[in-house]
């Protein structure tokens, strides 16, 4: 780590969003004007479950400070079952994560429907005000990513 | 290496008014691979679509990034460009730097910031797209109704016209839905059965449809154009070759108290019985949890006194595997519970009734034979009281946060029809608003108030309390003239609110169709296509949809028809060449990817492989394209990392979440 002044923390927050209802949920959230901090940066994915945990790993990597997955709400899944895989998936990463001291905080699976623009928002801002009571993280960063 | 071009929009001042447009072409011109930035007013329009093919050939770009509104929104309009251009429309990426980032953020360095980072994240996966080439399916010339109400056999009809097959299937004895249920409808007055059976006469008469009643949707696999449905003919015990419809079954049915979900509970029916007279088909069902014969053995009554030995104790659900193109949701509505409405004492009192009972009160055929009366006392009433938003518009929990659109206009015809045919009866209206947007509305409403007389007062009813004279007192506030109301009635109607009927959410799971938090059916988009659920090949009809009258729900029938019948019109559909495909070389057959697999798109193949100038015969894993459907399950269960995605690869989304943690 570099030794730099101190500025204003800036997460990097990563958020993946199925296709079919938490993409279309932000959307809806942008068209509503709901608005959310702009440190949360969305990769559209086609469910949820594509998410390999090792896309969750590399964001750590590469210094992010959180990372989240939305996707339709169990029983919706456009793929009928995909979203139960990431549940699971997840469990077992994050748990894991947590073992190395990534804390729990810091990653989040959420539900977000199509329809829920408000509940999109509402989620971006409690995850990123999360992060900021975190601060950095520290583990898992490949420092040579670091500047 | 890729020669990308990156195109910026500034969607008027959509994008441009919190988003430095010229910095982010800028910004991206830096980017390795980057050719060519630059930003338009306009990029989905002619000129800038024009741009976009110019520059293509000009640049000679490999790849384009549209930094732009929703990929939702113009993926589609941006792919056919690219196409247009001689590159392969799979080339293309699109920044969402509308709706994830202009719209939202108020700080304009904050949002070029952002814009720039998403632009990089799309450019940086554009630099791994290869070329895709969507494959070919087959439509099934066939469209599955699942409703038969009103807009389930309007969407029947407008399909079976246009020459298609349709198959209706409606989970009640009979077709006829909701509407088959009320007396009059607004504005007009119309008698509702008079508009309704001639209908559900030339639905069950047309050659093209075939209805399923007392059925239901059991199971949906497939995909649009072939889909592959299981219908649950449900035991009807009547064998429907051989019944006249004559009737004498429900007549000598010695089991006569059961309540009739037809009269909301308000009437009696039989246990072998037809719903309501004109029912189509005229075939009565035996209800076996109330059938004597069922319960005890004995009894037999009805298959004695049937002449044509129609009855059959002995049928069994039949399972009807049928296969279909397009499937029309039409499962309609019913009004909510009112057990968290204390207030209103409908449990209390027989006096206190439903809206939608007393369109069976006031109906000639209806448990009162259409003379308005006390259910507790069969009284004519002297006061009337309606209460409207009746667990429509409320915020607490117990109701639903939405307007049922419907009630303010059947208010105002109860009242009117009240008040014409039994003038010396008052009729108060309390209301929060009288909503009447719609053609010869507002007109009918004041024709209410002031040709009718019936009071209509602005506030809301905290009690109704039956009292021991077998009167209701009502408590309420009039807001306008800021008071406290008490008033004795003798009848008290609850305009309730109208939720989707309950086994809608089990159906949008089969179809995996969206469905919100009310239950109500997403659209794929909520102007443009309001008739289209997200999910290909399936289309939304009537309130299943959100809260609508008969007028309405007929339009919105016909154009998912439309929808429907644009569909089935196709010879051959494009499939999403995004599917998995696996490395045969990393392969080593151990069957995890099929087994998560959704659709068994995957099979396995012993096939000649060349591993580094080893030839040999694996067992590898082939991904059938036809069927796969995309979801990318497969690819993170796999042990070796066979399995990739096309269009969404482990490298480029490992790109994307690199750009964004730069």
């Amino acid at each position: 780590m570099s030794i730099t002044a101190k500025t204003e923390f800036k997460p990097k927050i990563v958020a993946f969003c199925c296709n079919w209802c938490s993409y279309a949920g932000a959307d809806l959230a942008g068209s509503s004007r709901l608005s959310y901090p702009a440190d949360v940066k969305i990769i559209r994915v086609p469910c949820s479950c594509r998410v390999n945990p090792m896309f969750v790993l590399r964001a750590f990597e590469k210094g992010a400070d959180g990372v989240i997955l939305c996707g339709c709400h169990p029983g919706d899944c456009h793929y009928s079952t995909g979203n139960y895989y990431t549940r699971r998936r997840m469990t077992l990463l994050f748990s894991m994560l947590d073992y190395i001291g990534v804390e729990q905080g810091r990653t989040r699976v959420e539900w977000v429907s199509a329809a829920e623009g408000v509940k999109f928002s509402t989620t971006m801002n409690e995850f990123v005000e999360k992060i900021h009571s975190l601060g950095e993280n520290v583990r898992l960063g490949d420092l040579r990513c670091r500047n | 290496m890729q020669r990308i071009g990156v195109f910026v929009c500034h969607c008027g001042s959509n994008i441009s008014a919190t988003v430095d447009v010229e910095k982010v072409a800028q910004m991206s011109l830096l980017e390795p691979g980057v050719v060519h930035a630059e930003d338009y007013q306009y990029m989905c329009s002619e000129a800038g679509q024009a741009r976009i093919t110019e520059a293509v050939k000009e640049k000679k770009l490999t790849g384009i990034v549209v930094c732009s509104c929703s990929p939702r929104m113009h993926e589609t309009t941006f792919r056919n460009a690219a196409e247009r251009a001689g590159i392969n429309p799979y080339m293309v990426e699109i920044a969402n730097i509308r709706e994830h980032c202009s719209w939202i953020h108020k700080n304009i360095e904050e949002g070029t910031e952002k814009a720039i980072i998403l632009a990089r994240a799309a450019i940086a996966k554009v630099t791994l797209n290869a070329p895709l080439k969507p494959g070919e399916s087959r439509v099934t010339k066939r469209a599955l109704v699942i409703g038969g109400g009103i807009a389930g056999i309007q969407t029947a009809l407008d399909i079976a016209e246009a020459g298609y097959e349709v198959d209706i299937v409606e989970k009640t004895p009979s077709i006829g839905g909701r509407m088959s249920q009320l007396d009059k409808t607004f504005p007009t007055l119309d008698c509702s059965a008079c508009i309704l059976t001639p209908k559900m006469v030339e639905a069950s008469a047309h050659d093209k449809i075939n209805i399923y009643t007392y059925s239901e949707v059991d199971q949906v696999s497939g995909f649009v154009g072939d889909f592959t449905v299981d219908i649950r003919k449900k035991a009807r015990s009547i064998n429907m070759d051989k019944c006249t419809g004559c009737g004498v079954c429900s007549e000598k049915c010695p089991s006569k108290k059961i309540s009739s979900e037809f009269n909301r509970g308000l009437g009696k029916r039989s246990a072998v019985y037809t719903p309501f007279a004109q029912a189509i088909p005229n075939v009565p069902v035996i209800d076996r949890e109330n059938c004597i014969k069922f319960k005890t053995g004995k009894c037999g009554i009805c298959e004695k006194v049937c002449q044509a030995g129609a009855v059959d104790y002995t049928q069994e659900d039949e399972i009807i595997t049928e296969k279909y193109g397009a499937i029309v949701v039409a499962t309609g509505f019913d009004t909510i519970k009112l057990d968290d409405f204390d207030e209103y004492a409908y449990n209390q009192s027989k006096d206190v009734i439903t809206s939608l009972e007393l369109e069976r009160v006031m109906n000639a055929a209806g448990p009162t034979k259409g003379h308005l009366e006390r259910l507790s006392d069969g009284k004519a009433p002297k006061n009337m009281v309606f209460i409207q938003c009746v667990g429509s518009r409320d915020v607490t929990c117990r109701g639903k946060v939405y307007c049922s659109k419907i009630c303010c206009m059947y208010t105002a015809k109860h009242a009117m029809l009240i008040r014409d045919k039994y003038p010396d009866v008052n009729v108060t209206v309390f209301y929060i608003d009288v909503r009447t947007p719609g053609k010869n509305f507002d007109e009918f409403y004041r024709r209410a108030v002031e040709e009718y007389g019936v009071n209509y007062v602005k506030g809301q009813v905290g009690k109704v309390a039956p009292q021991a004279n077998g009167q209701l007192l009502v408590q309420a506030v009039d807001l306008l003239d800021n008071k406290q109301i008490l008033m004795e009635a003798d009848m008290v109607v609850l305009a309730t609110a109208i939720e989707p009927e309950a086994g809608v959410r089990k159906i949008a799971t089969m179809l995996t169709a969206s469905i919100d938090t009310n239950n109500f059916l997403t659209e794929a988009h909520p102007k443009l296509r309001p008739v289209e659920s997200p999910t290909a090949g399936v289309f939304l009809s009537g309130v299943c949809q959100g809260p609508k009258d008969i007028p309405e729900t007929v339009a919105q029938a016909g154009s998912a028809a439309v929808k429907a019948i644009g569909l089935l019109a196709k010879e051959k559909l494009m499939t999403n060449p995004c599917t998995a495909k696996s490395d045969e070389l990393l392969c080593n057959g151990c069957s995890t990817c099929a087994n998560v697999c959704p659709y068994g798109a995957i099979t396995y193949e012993d096939r000649e492989v060349n591993d580094h100038g080893i030839r040999e015969v694996r067992r590898i894993a082939v991904v059938n394209n036809a069927l796969c459907q995309g979801c990318g399950a497969c690819t993170v269960t796999c042990p070796s990392g066979a399995m990739d995605l096309q269009g969404f690869s482990n490298r480029q989304i490992i790109a994307e979440v690199d750009a964004i943690c730069r």
